[in-house]
């Protein structure tokens, strides 16, 4: 089995958000850099799925040099390759990010045969656009399902399952296909040193510069919503909190 | 809550483990109203204490660092958050075995104990997962523990909250110091403000930030220590404490290894130095983890990665053991390595603790209070003064370039005399060129490149042929050459030249220089205009603050010169002594004013041929100074010696330096003078004398009668430690400084070996010598004493092992060498009754 996970750089933020000088991004010099949780789920389902059955399993990523580190990130934690399809600095709307990606998904695919699955995570952690897996999905003509919280690999097709809120819907899709998860599909691991030490001697494809197509999604400004950030609200000391914090739990609804 | 007090008795900024500590202990002194601040929420604000480590280990080379080490365990212990673990530093290289027996003696010197060498299988027996194949063996120090550092300043708040003196205000920031007439007055903060004269900058890395506010500099970087946590590890599964095998440094690869509960933290000092400004630092509200904990860069650790595989393979090899946190943890790293304390230069009333980490946080909270109370502390930190950086080491490039390179010498192998690489020529004498062309080897003093002895002297090797003692092991040649002991005789035989431009000098002028000046000496200073006088300046309890010489240039004008380690020190010292009505001065001519030593049997002849002033022993009497003209120079000449010999210390305008060098260099050719590195004069010549150093000899720890210094009579004016110093001449002496010679220099392999210094002194069956106030005997200074034929040391003995001729030991690389007592007091070795300095 060939599986495709693909991820996104984006800042690991703190509890308050501080955007540049002329509001386009988020202030990242203090930042590190991270996946989307989807996403980290995403990469643990590929190594799962490889170790049950064999095969090969390949991380891509659009995104500037830095993203390196993501993708290093990735095959320490088990998967086999990575593919980086290197940018400049600037945005890239969900169109063009899926355009370059079935670039990239062909040129791969020819070389070294087809992917049985590629996954997404359900949407990306700055952007939330929700529309790169199904571009690729319906750019490739496969069968997609989205928002997964169960995948289970059967032969040639892939069991699917969705949370609905009372449920869940099943779909049954037969390979290959695409599919985007959510967090809560598995619970991903962390690196070993081990992992980490293979991890820098894996192979890394560097594709640079994908023509990026006229943008039709333009970022005019970014604002931070009021109310933004962490907050602590003392509800009191000792036994004496005891009826405040009961009636927190009731107004969020955990009891 | 209620509101911030309008008024405190002192503001501490900082609720880390330092600032917490500074404010139990001035509390538990007595002091009241006091407020505690912190810009972050309690009881992790969010500095460098919230991610340390939080093991300590007891040996450091250096004496102050232990002492306030040993202190904070103390206290630790006291507060029950510390857990014993024991720590070994391990070995892979021979290199290293043998600074182990050097960390070995530094534990005996500053009383560590237990501790002992161990092999690679007493190594696997207490650390079970370790690789011991990789290792030759290890240090082991049994005291060595971990401690609960949040939980020990959360505990010391509450004491002293407790207690009534203290008001504490978390989730405040210090927006700004007002400062009148170089006193702090107020703190402005987020909650409002708060008049106070006494303000303690206890803000770890954020501590140059806040000091700006009062226009006062605390030289530190912010720096990047990394540190991942892996687990879960099986060998600890059944933990039942943080901490239950010891901890392991990895010396050699510049890392360490500890058990965190039921994980392994490894952390990492081999890095490249990543450095920030105080001013990259984050908001709380804007980090994404804490202010001081930044995003782990993963490139830099990977080779750190595979030196834990090769020693913890066991663990750090289990595919199944996950790297569940990394960060590149953010601590203080200053110029010099050493922490920055005591009241800022710039401004009264505005104290630092920074620079402190964990281990030694409650100890230098107990010495900065006591301190701020009393006047000093119980332990010595004359090397951690906020108040020792000269100008040049406060700029941001000096601050970083010297941090960068200390960073990886964290767990390094640092020779005693090491010389920094980076930053340097920042300071040239006036003849530094004429230096240079004699090939001087250049050691560093304050910023001033000084010769420490010059290469062009070789041929001096073969005119003194057996009388220099060369040296065969590496270690004592690294930082060394046989031509300092030969320009000692060169000197001791013709004449030699000095460079003494890296002297401090100030003086104290006006109608109240006297008392002023006599406030804070040993000695009596109402002596004739003309007279130079060296003199102890003591700190209140009778130790010894500083030595220094005093000139007398007129009634009311004292010039100052004192040494360049401690210069900025005492200038401080001096400026806070003088009088409050404003009636004397203190002015700084250390940049105007260069020296030059002219000191030897031919000093005379070489003088007389440079002036027509009578420099006859009648004209020019020792203890003297006065005017006299070399050429079209007027020079200050101070007949007095720090090599005893004959001879004098030349003063003269900076820019006409570079003109009495060559009108000497002229004069003396016929004589044979040699120019001399600073070799001969701060060490040879110095111990060939018994002549005492500050920070070798002197420190607050011992006192005159100790140090054998004390005068017949003691002037009858008040000076600062006099009730303490007519105390110590009525009681007797607890140690009694001594001067000893080794009697066999062969190693059991046969070479010969040379003490470099702080070595610790045994008895002739190899027990540590401690005198009744519990002080150890060591080694304060060691050289060679050319004409003596000697090696030299000084050593502090308790009375009954204080006579000539008793026979001890001293460890040094893990061997000891038979030494005999050969003067009891000051004494000096080499011309004991002084002809030749009063010839």
């Amino acid at each position: 089995m060939k599986i495709l996970v693909c991820v996104k750089r984006v800042p690991f933020t703190g509890g308050k958000m501080v955007l540049n000088a002329d509001g386009t991004a988020l202030e990242t010099r203090h930042l590190g850099f991270t996946i989307s949780p989807h996403e980290e789920c995403g990469v643990e389902e590929a190594v799962r799925i490889i170790e049950a059955v064999g095969g090969e399993s390949v991380v891509l990523t659009l995104g500037p040099p830095d993203a390196v580190e993501q993708l290093r990130d990735a095959m320490s934690l088990g998967i086999d390759r990575a593919l980086h399809l290197q940018t400049d600095a600037g945005e890239w709307d969900g169109q063009a990010t899926a355009g370059a990606i079935v670039g990239a998904i062909h040129a791969d695919e020819e070389a070294s045969g087809p992917f049985d699955l590629i996954l997404f995570g359900n949407e990306s952690a700055d952007a939330g656009g929700y529309q790169v897996g199904l571009r690729v999905a319906r750019a490739l003509g496969r069968p997609c399902a989205t928002g997964l919280k169960g995948v289970k690999v059967d032969g040639s097709s892939v069991r699917c399952e969705q949370d609905t809120g009372a449920g869940r819907d099943v779909y049954v899709l037969p390979l290959p296909a695409v599919i985007t998860v959510r967090e809560g599909l598995n619970l991903p691991r962390y690196p070993s040193v081990p992992g980490r030490m293979r991890a820098a001697r894996k192979p890394m494809t560097t594709l640079n510069r994908p023509a990026r197509p006229e943008p039709r999604l333009e970022l005019v400004r970014l604002a931070v919503p009021g109310g933004a950030g962490r907050k602590t609200q003392r509800l009191g000391t000792g036994s004496a909190a005891a009826p405040a914090v009961v009636e927190m739990m009731r107004t969020i609804g955990v009891v | 809550m209620p509101g911030l007090p309008k008024h405190a008795r002192a503001v501490v900024i900082g609720s880390g483990i330092v600032g917490n500590s500074v404010a139990y202990h001035l509390a538990r002194l007595g002091w009241r109203d006091l407020v505690l601040l912190d810009k972050g929420p309690l009881p992790n604000p969010g500095g460098s204490t919230g991610h340390a480590s939080n093991f300590i280990y007891l040996v450091d080379h250096s004496k102050e660092m232990t002492a306030l080490t040993v202190e904070s365990v103390r206290q630790y212990q006291e507060l029950e958050v510390f857990t014993q673990s024991g720590g070994i530093e391990v070995a892979r290289t021979h290199e290293r075995m043998q600074e182990l027996t050097r960390r070995l003696a530094s534990g005996r010197s500053w009383g560590i104990e237990p501790t002992s060498l161990v092999s690679p299988a007493e190594i696997k027996q207490l650390v079970p997962y370790i690789n011991e194949t990789i290792l030759l063996g290890g240090f082991y120090t049994p005291g060595v523990g971990v401690v609960d550092s949040l939980r020990a300043g959360t505990l010391m708040r509450e004491r002293a909250v407790s207690s009534g003196a203290l008001h504490v205000s978390a989730n405040t920031e210090v927006i700004g110091l007002e400062v009148k007439q170089r006193r702090i007055s107020c703190v402005r903060t987020t909650g409002g403000d708060i008049e106070t004269d006494c303000v303690v900058v206890a803000c770890g890395v954020w501590s140059p930030r806040v000091g700006r506010m009062a226009g006062a500099d605390i030289p530190l970087t912010p720096a990047v220590h990394q540190m991942i946590d892996v687990g879960p590890v099986p060998q600890f599964a059944s933990a039942k404490s943080d901490i239950e095998f010891p901890i392991v440094r990895d010396m050699d690869t510049n890392m360490y290894e500890r058990q965190a509960g039921g994980d392994l933290e490894i952390g990492s000092y081999a890095h490249r130095p990543i450095l920030y400004d105080p001013e990259d630092l984050p908001s709380v509200a804007q980090a994404a983890l804490s202010p001081t904990e930044f995003p782990f860069t993963q490139a830099d650790f990977q080779p750190q990665m595979e030196h834990a595989l090769e020693l913890m393979p066991e663990i750090v090899g289990n595919e199944r053991v996950g790297v569940k946190y990394a960060i590149n943890g953010i601590l203080s790293l200053t110029p010099d390595g050493m922490p920055v304390l005591g009241e800022s230069s710039d401004v009264h009333g505005l104290w630092s603790a920074a620079a402190v980490w964990v281990k030694e946080g409650p100890g230098t909270g107990k010495t900065l209070a006591e301190w701020m109370v009393h006047g000093e502390s119980e332990i010595d930190v004359h090397a951690s003064d906020a108040a020792r950086f000269h100008e040049h080491q406060k700029t941001r490039k000096h601050v970083r370039s010297r941090a960068a390179e200390g960073f990886n010498k964290t767990y390094g192998i640092v020779h005693p005399n090491e010389q920094w690489a980076t930053n340097r020529n920042v300071r040239l004498a006036p003849f530094h060129e004429r230096e240079r062309e004699l090939q001087a080897f250049f050691f560093e003093a304050a910023g001033w490149e000084r010769p420490m002895w010059y290469e062009s002297n070789a041929s001096l090797l073969d005119e003194f042929g057996d009388q220099v003692t060369r040296r065969t092991s590496e270690w004592e040649s690294r930082w060394w050459s046989p031509i300092i002991n030969a320009e000692h005789l060169a000197m001791r035989e013709r004449a030699g030249i000095f460079d003494l431009s890296a002297f401090t000098i100030f003086d104290i002028t006006g109608p109240g220089a006297l008392t002023s000046v006599q406030s804070v000496t040993l000695r009596q200073m109402d002596v004739p205009v003309g007279r130079n006088v060296y003199t102890p300046v003591l700190s209140p309890a009778g130790g010894f603050k500083s030595d220094l010489t005093i000139m007398r240039l007129g009634e009311d004008h004292f010039r100052v010169v004192t040494g360049g380690a401690s210069g900025m020190s005492d200038k401080k010292w001096f400026r806070d002594h003088l009088p409050a009505d404003g009636s004397a001065q203190l002015q700084d001519l250390t940049s105007s004013m260069t020296t030059i030593g002219l000191w030897g049997p031919r000093a005379r002849d070489i003088l007389s041929a440079a002036t027509a002033h009578d420099v006859s022993n009648d004209g020019f009497k020792f203890g003297t100074c006065h005017s006299i003209d070399v050429g079209t120079v007027r020079v200050l000449a101070s007949r007095i010696s720090y090599v005893g010999d004959l001879g004098w210390e030349l003063y003269v305008p900076m820019e006409q330096g570079l003109l009495l060098w060559d009108s000497l260099w002229e004069a003396g050719r016929p004589h044979g003078l040699a120019a001399c590195g600073i070799g001969v004069y701060g060490t040879t010549g110095r111990l060939e004398k018994c002549y005492r150093a500050h920070g070798n000899e002197l420190e607050t720890e011992y006192n005159v009668v100790e140090a054998g210094m004390s005068a017949p009579r003691v002037k009858a004016e008040d000076f600062v430690g006099k009730e303490a110093h007519l105390r110590h001449r009525v009681e007797d002496p607890a140690a009694i400084l001594c001067t000893l010679t080794v009697d066999d220099h062969t190693s059991k392999s046969g070479e010969k070996r040379y003490m470099l210094g702080r070595e610790p002194i045994l008895t002739p069956d190899g027990k540590r010598i401690v005198d009744r106030k519990g002080r150890g005997s060591y080694v304060t200074s060691a050289g060679a004493g050319p004409s003596v034929g000697k090696h030299v040391l000084m050593a502090y003995l308790p009375p009954e092992r204080a006579s000539t001729g008793e026979k001890l030991e001293v460890e040094y690389m893990g061997e000891r060498y038979p030494v005999a007592v050969a003067v009891v007091g000051s004494t000096p070795l080499f011309d004991p009754e002084n002809l030749r300095v009063k010839a």
